[in-house]
C-alpha cells in the first residue's frame, strides 16, 4: 500500500473501511450514495475528505462512527474501528463508543447545540454519560480545554447558554466538547463552511493546536480542497460517492492526476479585469450617507454612500453582520432609513417601495442566495418567469411564454425548462431560474446578495461567467454583496468594504486589492485559505509577530 | 425577572379587559334566554299585578343597561348579588361549590398530566412499537366515548360489580381528605381518561417532532442513551407546546366537568349553573359564566409565565 509508505512516521491503523456502500432512500427507491469505499486512516493522522454535494463525504464520516441518517443503510462492505467491526456490531457497542473513543464536530454548531443547556453541560455530559470523567472534574476539563483553545473568557464562557456567544465561539466550544473524553478519532463535517474567512482562521488554528497536543485522529470534510490542504496529511477526492483520487496532500496539491481534482484546484482561477471608470453624471444608483438599522436602537448602517454606475459591478464584502444585507434593503426600500438618501440616475427614491411607482421597483431587481426558498415549490419555471413580464410589462401570454424562451436561452438552459417545477432542478438550475425571473423585468440594476454561497464551486464559478456575460450583453449594473473575496476577486469593478456598519475603504479593484489596504482589508484578504498546505502556518506565526 | 413581572402585570391589566368583554357578552346572552324568573317562580295561576309586584322586586323591570351596570359595580365590590331563585347570598353559595370543583380538578390534574406526560414520552421513545399503538389506540378509544359513558361504565364495573368505589360523590366539607379523595376517585378517573389522550399525544408529537434536530443527532452521535436523550435533550425543548396543551386541558377539568357532576351527583360550580338555568337564576348564572371565564384567563396566564421560564433564550438574553 502507498499510504503506509507515505505515512510512515504514523501509528498502527485505527479505523479501516472495506469496499463500503451506503444507500439512501428518495421517492421509495433505495439508490447507492456511497459506492465501494475503502480508508485507511493510522493514529494521529488527519485525512482529508474532500468532494462537492453529493459527493457522500458526510455519509462517510459519519459512518465512521457506525452511524447513518434516517432514510440511509449501510448496504455492504466492513468499518473496522479498532479491532471493532462496526457494521454488524450491537447497537449498545456502537453507543460506548460514539463520543468517548470516536467524537463528531457538526458543520452548524447553533443548531447542533441544545438550546435547553449551558456549554459546560453538554461538554460534561459525555464523559459523565459514559462513565469516564465525574462533573466536576468534567468541568475542570472543559475550562483546560477552553483555555487550550483561547476562548474569549475561558473560565465563564461554559456557563453561557449556546445563543449567548458568537457563532465562532460556538464552534470551538463544539471542537472542545469533542474532546472531552479525549477521544482516538474526531470527524470533523465542514466545521469552518458557515463562518466568515476571518474567524475560520481562528477555528482552524484551534483544530490543528488541539489534534496536535493530544495526537488525535480526524477526518476532516470539506468542499474546500484550501482549507483541507491545512490540516490533512492525506486528502482523498469523492464525487458521487465514487472515490476519484488519494494521495498525500502535497503531492496531490503539486501533482493532481485526475481532471476532476485539476478542476478543483483551479476553481479559484477565473478572474476579470476592471473595467475602466465611466465618467457619468449622476449616477445609475447613489446613495448617500444612509443610517438605518431595526427598531429605534438597533443601528446597522452609519453614514454608507456608494455609486453605482452604468455596467458596473460593485461588490459589497464584510463579516456576517456588518450591514451589507441592510444596504441592499434600504436600496430596495425594504427598509426605510432614519437618515440619507437613495438617488436612481439623480431621482430620489421613496424611503419605503410602498411609495415607489411601478417603474421604479422594475428598475432594481434582487437576486437572493438561497434560491431552494427564493422559488415557490408550486409554481412551474414559466410562472416564476413570467409573473414579473405580466406584472410590469403587461404581457399577454403569448407574448410571455415566448419571452420565457428567450430568457431561458439567456441563461442557457433548454427551452422545454420551463414546463418543470422549481423540485426538478439543480441548486445551479434553480439561482439560474432566479437570475431569469430577475432580468423578466428588464431592470437596470441587479442587486446579488451571497448568490454564490450556497452553489458548490465549480457550479458557483459557472454563474459568475453568466453574470459577466450577461452584463456584456444587456448592460446592466450589478450590486454584488458577498463574504467571499474569491468571488469579489472574480468579478467586480469596484469594492466596498463594509465593518460593523460603516464603509471602511471603497474604491476600484486594483486600487483595493493592492497594498497598502485598510488595515481591516488586510485582515481579509490574508485570511482567505490558499491552495499551500504551510499557508496557516505561515500566517499564524507572521500574525504572531 | 422584572421583565416577568411587567408581563405579569400587563397580562392581568389585559385579562381584566378580557373578563370585562366577557361579562358583557354574558350578560347579552342571557338575556337571549326564553322564560322568566317571576313567571318560573309564581306559576301560570299568577296575577298579572303578583308577577309585576315580584319583578319590580328583584329589580327586573329596569332597562337592560341599568341592570348591567349595577351587576358590574356589584362584582367590582366583589358583591356577586343574590340568588333570585332562593334569596341566598351567591358568593356564599358559589363558594364551597367552587372549591368542591376545585379539588376534583385538581384531583383529576394530578392523576392525568404526569400520566399523560409519562406515557407521551415512553411512546416518543419506543415509537411505532407495539407499546405505541396500544398508547395510541387505548387513550382515543377512551376520548372517543362520551363522559357519561365512561362514567357509567366505571359505575358498573367498580361501583356496581366490584364494589370498591361509590357511585355517588356526596362530598361535604367535614369530611377528612382521604375520604374526599375516596368519594371522588370515579370522577377523577372519568375525567382523567377523558383529558389524558389529548395530552399525551402532544407530549409524544412535540417530541418526535424535534427527534430530526441537529442537536438530537449530535447527542446521537456523543453516544447518550436513548432515554436521556428523549428526556434531556428532546422534553426540555418540547415544554412549551406541552405546558400550553396541559392548560387547557386543566381549564376543561374546571369548566367542561358538568356532565360528570351531574352523573356522579357531585355537588360543584357545573351542577349548580346547569339548576340555575332551568330554574331561569339569571345571577348565578352570570357568576358561574364569569368565575370559568377568569379561569380561563388565568390559566392561560400562567401557560405564557411556563413557557418563558422553560425558554433559555427569553430568560438569559444576549
Amino acid at each position: 500500500m502507498t499510504s503506509k509508505l507515505a505515512n510512515g512516521g504514523k501509528g498502527e491503523v485505527l479505523l479501516e473501511m472495506r469496499g463500503l456502500r451506503i444507500e439512501g432512500q428518495a421517492d421509495e427507491i433505495w439508490h447507492e450514495i456511497v459506492c465501494g469505499i475503502d480508508l485507511t486512516l493510522r493514529r494521529g493522522e488527519v485525512l482529508g475528505l474532500i468532494g462537492e454535494s453529493g459527493a457522500g463525504k458526510s455519509t462517510i464520516g459519519i459512518a465512521a462512527m457506525g452511524f447513518t441518517r434516517p432514510g440511509c443503510r449501510i448496504s455492504g462492505g466492513t468499518i473496522t474501528f479498532d479491532g471493532i467491526e462496526l457494521t454488524s456490531a450491537p447497537e449498545e457497542t456502537k453507543r460506548r463508543l460514539r463520543g468517548s473513543r470516536i467524537a463528531y464536530v457538526a458543520q452548524s454548531a447553533a443548531a447542533s447545540f441544545n438550546p435547553a443547556h449551558k456549554l459546560i453541560q453538554q461538554f460534561s455530559e459525555a464523559p459523565v454519560q459514559h462513565g469516564v470523567l465525574n462533573s466536576s472534574q468534567a468541568a475542570k476539563d472543559a475550562i483546560d480545554i477552553y483555555h487550550r483553545l483561547q476562548m474569549p473568557e475561558p473560565d465563564s464562557i461554559g456557563f453561557r447558554y449556546p445563543h449567548q456567544v458568537s457563532g465562532g465561539q460556538l464552534q470551538r466550544a463544539m471542537v472542545a466538547m469533542a474532546m472531552a473524553c479525549k477521544p482516538d478519532l474526531i470527524v470533523f463535517d465542514e466545521p469552518t463552511t458557515a463562518l466568515d474567512v476571518t474567524t475560520q482562521i481562528e477555528v482552524l488554528a484551534a483544530i490543528k493546536d488541539i489534534v496536535h497536543q493530544f495526537n488525535t485522529a480526524a477526518i476532516y470534510i470539506s468542499h474546500d480542497l484550501a482549507v483541507v490542504a491545512q490540516l490533512a496529511d492525506r486528502i482523498m477526492v469523492l464525487r458521487y460517492g465514487n472515490l476519484i483520487e488519494e494521495g498525500e496532500t502535497r503531492a496531490m496539491l503539486d501533482r493532481p492526476e485526475e481532471t476532476y481534482t485539476r478542476q478543483l484546484l483551479a476553481v479559484r482561477s477565473y478572474r476579470r479585469d476592471e473595467s475602466p471608470p465611466t465618467k457619468e453624471d449622476p449616477p445609475l444608483l447613489e446613495v448617500r450617507g444612509i443610517s438605518a438599522g431595526y427598531g429605534p436602537h438597533i443601528k446597522v448602517l452609519d453614514d454608507v454612500s456608494v455609486k453605482i454606475g452604468r455596467k458596473r459591478t460593485v461588490a459589497v464584502v464584510g463579516e456576517s453582520g456588518s450591514g451589507k444585507s441592510t444596504l441592499a434593503r434600504v436600496v430596495t426600500g425594504l427598509l426605510p432609513p432614519y437618515q440619507g438618501e437613495v438617488f436612481f440616475k439623480g431621482q430620489a427614491l421613496p424611503p419605503s417601495y410602498k411609495n415607489r411607482t411601478q417603474d421604479q421597483l422594475r428598475q432594481v431587481q434582487m437576486i437572493y442566495q438561497m434560491p431552494d426558498v427564493a422559488l415557490n415549490p408550486k409554481q412551474k419555471v414559466r410562472d416564476v418567469i413570467g409573473r414579473p413580464l405580466a406584472f410590469y410589462l403587461n404581457m399577454n401570454e403569448a407574448a410571455r411564454n415566448r419571452r420565457v424562451s428567450d430568457l431561458l436561452e439567456m441563461i442557457e438552459l433548454p427551452a422545454d425548462f420551463a414546463d418543470r417545477l422549481p423540485g426538478e432542478l439543480s441548486g445551479g438550475q434553480k439561482q439560474r431560474i432566479c437570475i431569469a425571473r430577475a432580468l423578466a423585468a428588464e431592470p437596470e440594476l441587479i442587486i446579488c446578495d451571497e448568490v454564490t454561497s450556497a452553489l458548490d464551486q465549480l457550479v458557483a464559478e459557472e454563474i459568475l461567467k453568466l453574470l459577466q456575460r450577461l452584463q456584456d450583453d444587456l448592460e446592466v449594473s450589478y450590486l454584488f454583496i458577498t463574504h467571499d473575496l474569491a468571488t469579489v476577486r472574480a468579478i467586480s469593478d469596484e469594492i466596498v468594504v463594509m465593518l460593523q456598519g460603516r464603509v471602511v475603504q471603497q474604491g476600484g479593484k486594483t486600487k483595493v486589492l493592492t497594498p497598502p489596504h485598510h488595515e481591516y482589508t488586510e485582515l481579509l484578504l490574508s485570511s482567505v485559505p490558499e491552495m499551500d498546505p504551510d499557508w496557516l502556518d505561515d500566517l499564524l506565526e507572521k500574525r504572531a509577530s | 425577572m422584572d421583565k416577568i413581572l411587567k408581563m405579569v402585570a400587563q397580562r392581568l391589566a389585559l385579562g381584566a379587559v378580557t373578563l370585562f368583554v366577557v361579562s358583557l357578552i354574558i350578560f347579552l346572552a342571557v338575556q337571549l334566554l326564553p322564560g322568566d324568573l317571576a313567571e318560573a317562580i309564581l306559576g301560570q295561576a299568577a296575577t298579572e299585578e303578583t308577577v309585576a309586584a315580584f319583578r319590580r322586586e328583584l329589580h327586573l323591570d329596569l332597562p337592560a343597561h341599568e341592570r348591567y351596570l349595577n351587576w358590574l359595580f356589584g362584582i367590582l365590590q366583589g358583591d356577586l348579588g343574590r340568588s333570585l331563585a332562593n334569596q341566598r347570598d351567591i358568593s356564599e353559595l358559589i363558594g364551597k361549590r367552587l372549591l368542591n370543583t376545585l379539588f376534583l380538578a385538581a384531583l383529576a390534574a394530578s392523576i392525568a398530566v404526569p400520566l399523560a406526560v409519562t406515557l407521551g414520552v415512553l411512546a416518543a421513545l419506543y415509537r411505532n412499537s407495539f407499546y405505541d399503538r396500544m398508547v395510541n389506540m387505548a387513550t382515543l378509544t377512551t376520548i372517543s366515548f362520551p363522559e357519561f359513558f365512561v362514567a357509567y361504565i366505571l359505575v358498573l364495573i367498580l361501583a356496581v360489580n366490584m364494589g370498591v368505589f361509590p357511585s355517588i360523590s356526596n362530598v361535604s366539607s367535614d369530611l377528612g381528605l382521604w375520604d374526599r379523595v375516596y368519594r371522588s376517585f370515579l370522577p377523577a378517573l372519568t375525567l382523567t381518561l377523558v383529558v389524558v389522550a389529548h395530552m399525551m399525544r402532544m407530549t409524544r408529537a412535540a417530541i418526535i417532532n424535534l427527534l430530526a434536530s441537529p442537536y438530537i443527532e449530535m447527542a446521537n452521535l456523543k453516544g447518550i442513551k436513548r432515554s436521556r436523550i428523549i428526556t434531556h435533550h428532546a422534553l426540555p425543548n418540547a415544554l412549551s407546546p406541552i405546558i400550553n396543551v396541559i392548560v387547557i386541558n386543566l381549564a376543561y377539568l374546571v369548566v367542561g366537568v358538568v356532565i360528570v357532576e351531574v352523573v356522579f351527583v357531585y355537588p360543584g360550580l357545573g351542577q349548580l349553573m346547569v339548576d340555575s338555568v332551568s330554574k331561569r337564576d339569571i345571577p348565578v348564572v352570570q357568576a358561574c359564566s364569569l368565575i370559568f371565564a377568569a379561569t380561563y384567563v388565568l390559566l392561560n396566564l400562567t401557560a405564557d409565565i411556563l413557557s418563558i421560564l422553560s425558554n433559555p433564550r427569553l430568560m438569559h438574553p444576549r
